[in-house]
């Protein structure tokens, strides 16, 4: 058996737009990760009260402060954004810029999120110290494992962009990542909820 | 940090078990299988070809074959824990203690569980799909094949863990789910549960991607005409399981991940101190555990479904219906799962209404037994082996949903929590619902991948042992759960007047060991005979109503020269009864090229460095869990880079292959 030199144009006809599949695969693939996350708040809503005899999670927390980081987060959703207008335009350029202001964006609320942990850390307020505590810093700290994982694909789809330019392949990533990008936020906006205002109320 | 540490973490020759007998024989004897097998590969110098054709393959056929693999080799290693129980419950009844010291008993039933559910029903589960849903809705392929390339692996390698557990270190001996606190460091300071969790988080995985695969491929790769409600039974129950994966697997990883958190970071989610709850932990793997029993037995309700119908020469009575029952078994399998334990002390409301909750499943579930007994009613009934087992399911599958109701009622459920009542009702469901069924399946589409069936005399003789053997090994378990004897127990005193029962238990476990023997035979007869059983026409069992029979067996590895087009349900049926031409047997002048994958090694190495992770991560070598990363991470990453993945199949090709077939 033989086989052919792919040229993805030429056979437009005859089998799915399997773009379409891919999308649909990731987007299942999001809602399992949601799942994931709700085990964490179900567990983290059951347990915050069980201090065991430490302070109240509330008061150990600054609302301005993860306000701030909160910001960065929500910036880079709207920056990626950005970058993909740019894309659909083929301004592989501008797609670049603001695919980097968005790790920045990203990299500054991982930072002031490891920031507040080791604060806490110090203080003796750690992962260890109760049930609490434990799943406080398991389920802000899964979110920021994402976020992180996230930055690393997106240092990846930035090489990626540069080296190949507005392809069908560069399109269907950074749509991915994009899901991928705004999911997190959208998870943010309970964990900032539910961790952060509830405990503060 | 010494330099052995730091080779070799926790891990010192004082893990292999050497002072046991037992597990020196079963270590001594699995490494001689394995070394036979490589051996005998090296031999013949088929490493090339295993590799390009099997372990970097990502046909869907193929690997079904090697789930089915995989799953027959487990349950040989499952069922040899489930002999050694049954051979010591029937020896201790003080002032005999049997031959099994404590610490290894608790092991064998934790193994027992483990290996059963995840590394024999779920493989066979996702090898039976792999083996007949694309075929059954018309596609060339799954959704994402290297994808279902990489859960293959990933349940292989953490099925590889378990048995390595065996020889080094040894494996979880807090039972099948691993409830905390016992399985905390503190009272399980050995190796034993992370083993168990490692297994379990990277077969998870693996089950996971394979959920999504699935309903990717049943709601996107269907050929024209093919609507939901013409889909065969079967791709619906497979749906509703899959869904049912997409939504209980992530819960799965996060408590198990949670469990390891608190053993491996000194958490406390679940330890008795410093304010972990261990309900959470029950609560939370049950609301993965009770779909779970759903996962396995819908695929199973699936396969009867068309089994019933092909061999009774009928439609399926009621399909709608089966629809509307698999959907609504679905929705209620989320909200029952505190009926694991009643016990816990949620109050009589909260037990209340999870009772009913567990109740109203039996309605659907009736009827889809109705459908069945209404569809073999005035059908002309062949009692081919598929077909045996099917009606085998009926009778002892309703046996076992009555117990299940029984327990359902909270108050009883108080009495008989823990007894081995509910060791032989869930027996009861699993082998008379998961295991007849995937049996049945297995008989049923092993024509279609293999071009040849499997010999019907040794697969009656198989059956009969598995049915006798069956009641023999169960029935006695009911009755000693009404007496009070709980599960789990490595001796009791013989005045409690148990032991007979556990004798007679023993024996029927032996004759399901003469059922599995019969198995084997089975399979090396077939393949003697092979030529005999060939399968010429593609429709094997004559009678086929859906399209997997419409192509020749073995299926072609691009399933389909012609993308059929649907019009009725059994759309098969429809064509022959029509007399339209099959354009899947006959030769074209024509084709449409087909795009197809190209095969990929992605999927093996991704596994390979999580089982690497997970074992150094078991014993504390940071140089493995450090390669594991990097190797999970970097490999995907590579190939992301690859623009070398795919190639078409021309006309001309195809013509040549399908004239070579006729």
């Amino acid at each position: 058996m033989t086989s052919t030199t792919v040229d993805h144009h030429h056979h437009a006809h005859g089998h799915l737009d399997h773009d379409d599949i891919d999308v649909f695969g990731f987007w299942i693939y999001i809602m399992t990760d949601c799942l994931l996350f709700a085990t964490l708040f179900a567990t983290f809503v059951v347990l915050r009260g069980a201090t065991f005899g430490g302070p109240a999670l509330g008061q150990l927390m600054s609302l301005p402060y993860v306000f701030g980081e909160t910001m960065f987060l929500l910036a880079s959703s709207f920056t990626y954004g950005l970058a993909m207008l740019s894309f659909y335009k083929q301004h592989r350029n501008w797609a670049l810029t603001w695919l980097l202001v968005t790790v920045v964006c990203g990299a500054a609320f991982v930072f002031m999120e490891v920031r507040e942990f080791i604060e806490l850390y110090i203080e003796g307020h750690s992962f260890q110290t109760n049930a609490a505590l434990s799943a406080f810093f398991t389920l802000v700290g899964t979110h920021g494992t994402h976020v992180s994982i996230g930055l690393i694909w997106m240092v990846l789809m930035i090489f990626q962009l540069f080296r190949y330019g507005t392809t069908a392949a560069i399109n269907r990533r950074l749509t991915y990542l994009g899901l991928f990008w705004h999911f997190l936020d959208i998870v943010w906006i309970f964990v900032f909820t539910v961790v952060y205002l509830m405990g503060a109320v | 940090m010494t330099i052995q540490q730091l080779i070799f973490g926790k891990l010192t020759l004082e893990a292999i078990p050497y002072h046991t007998p037992i597990i020196v024989g079963a270590g001594i004897g699995m490494g001689l299988v394995v070394l036979l097998v490589l051996g005998l590969i090296t031999y013949f110098r088929q490493w090339g070809y295993l590799w390009r054709e099997w372990i970097t393959s990502i046909d869907h056929k193929k690997i079904g074959v090697m789930y089915l693999i995989l799953s027959l080799v487990m349950l040989v290693r499952g069922f040899a824990d489930a002999i050694m129980m049954r051979t010591q419950q029937a020896m201790a009844a003080s002032p005999h203690m049997g031959y099994l010291p404590p610490e290894h008993f608790n092991q064998i039933f934790s193994a027992h569980g483990v290996i059963m559910i995840f590394f024999v029903a779920m493989p066979l589960m996702f090898g039976l799909l792999n083996m007949a849903l694309p075929l059954q809705i018309g596609a060339r392929d799954v959704a994402f094949p290297y994808l279902n390339s990489m859960s293959l692996w990933m349940t292989v390698v953490g099925a590889m863990l378990v048995n390595i557990s065996l020889v080094v270190g040894d494996f979880n001996a807090t039972g099948w789910l691993a409830y905390p606190p016992l399985s905390e460091l503190s009272y399980s300071p050995t190796v034993g549960v992370d083993y168990y969790i490692w297994a379990l988080q990277i077969s998870g995985v693996g089950s996971l991607l394979s959920g999504i695969n699935f309903l990717v491929t049943i709601f996107k790769m269907r050929c024209p005409g093919m609507t939901l409600m013409k889909m065969p039974i079967f791709c619906w129950a497979a749906l509703c399981a899959m869904i049912l994966v997409a939504l209980a697997f992530p819960i799965l990883t996060a408590t198990l991940g949670m469990l390891l958190l608190d053993r491996f970071l000194g958490m406390h989610f679940f330890t008795a101190d410093l304010g972990g709850n261990a309900m959470m932990y029950v609560n939370l793997i049950w609301a993965w555990g009770h779909p779970e029993v759903y996962i396995l037995i819908l695929p199973a309700f699936g396969i009867f479904s068309e089994v019933v119908a092909t061999f009774s020469k009928k439609p399926l009575f009621g399909y709608t219906s089966m629809v509307y029952a698999t959907a609504a078994i679905t929705l209620l399998s989320f909200i029952v799962w505190l009926h694991h334990f009643f016990t816990m002390g949620a109050g009589a409301d909260v037990n209340a209404f999870f009772g009913i909750a567990t109740m109203i499943i039996a309605i659907p579930t009736g009827v889809k037994i109705f459908n069945w007994l209404f569809t073999m009613y005035h059908g002309r009934v062949t009692f081919s082996v598929p077909m045996l087992w099917t009606i085998a399911f009926v009778s002892t599958f309703a046996i076992g949903g009555m117990t299940g109701v029984l327990m359902s009622l909270p108050p009883v459920d108080f009495q008989l929590h823990n007894s081995v009542f509910l060791v032989a009702h869930f027996h009861n469901v699993i082998i008379g619902g998961v295991v007849f069924g995937y049996f049945a399946g297995v008989t049923y589409w092993f024509p279609k991948i293999f071009g040849f069936r499997l010999d019907e005399k040794w697969g009656k003789r198989s059956f009969w042992c598995w049915l006798v053997g069956f009641y023999l090994a169960f029935m006695p378990l009911y009755a000693l759960g009404l007496m009070g004897m709980t599960r789990r127990l490595d001796y009791y005193p013989a005045s409690t007047g148990w032991h007979p029962w556990l004798v007679v238990a023993m024996v029927g476990a032996f004759v399901i060991g003469a059922g599995i023997l019969c198995q084997l035979i089975q399979a090396y007869v077939s393949i003697r005979d092979r030529r005999k059983n060939r399968d010429v026409t593609g429709d094997a069992w004559i009678d086929g109503r859906t399209l997997e029979w419409s192509i020749p067996s073995p299926a072609p590895f691009y399933n389909f020269a012609v993308t059929p087009v649907v019009h009725e349900r059994d759309a098969y049926w429809h064509m022959k009864e029509k007399g339209i031409e099959n354009p899947n047997t006959t030769v074209q002048s024509h084709y449409d090229d087909i795009h197809m994958p190209k095969n990929t090694s992605v999927g093996f190495l991704i596994a390979v460095f999580s089982g690497i992770f997970g074992f150094g991560m078991t014993w504390g070598i940071y140089w493995m869990v450090v390669l594991g990363i990097v190797g999970i991470f970097v490999v995907p990453m590579v190939r992301s880079f690859s623009k070398n993945i795919d190639y078409y199949l021309t006309s001309d090709e195809i013509r040549k292959m399908e004239t070579a077939r006729q």
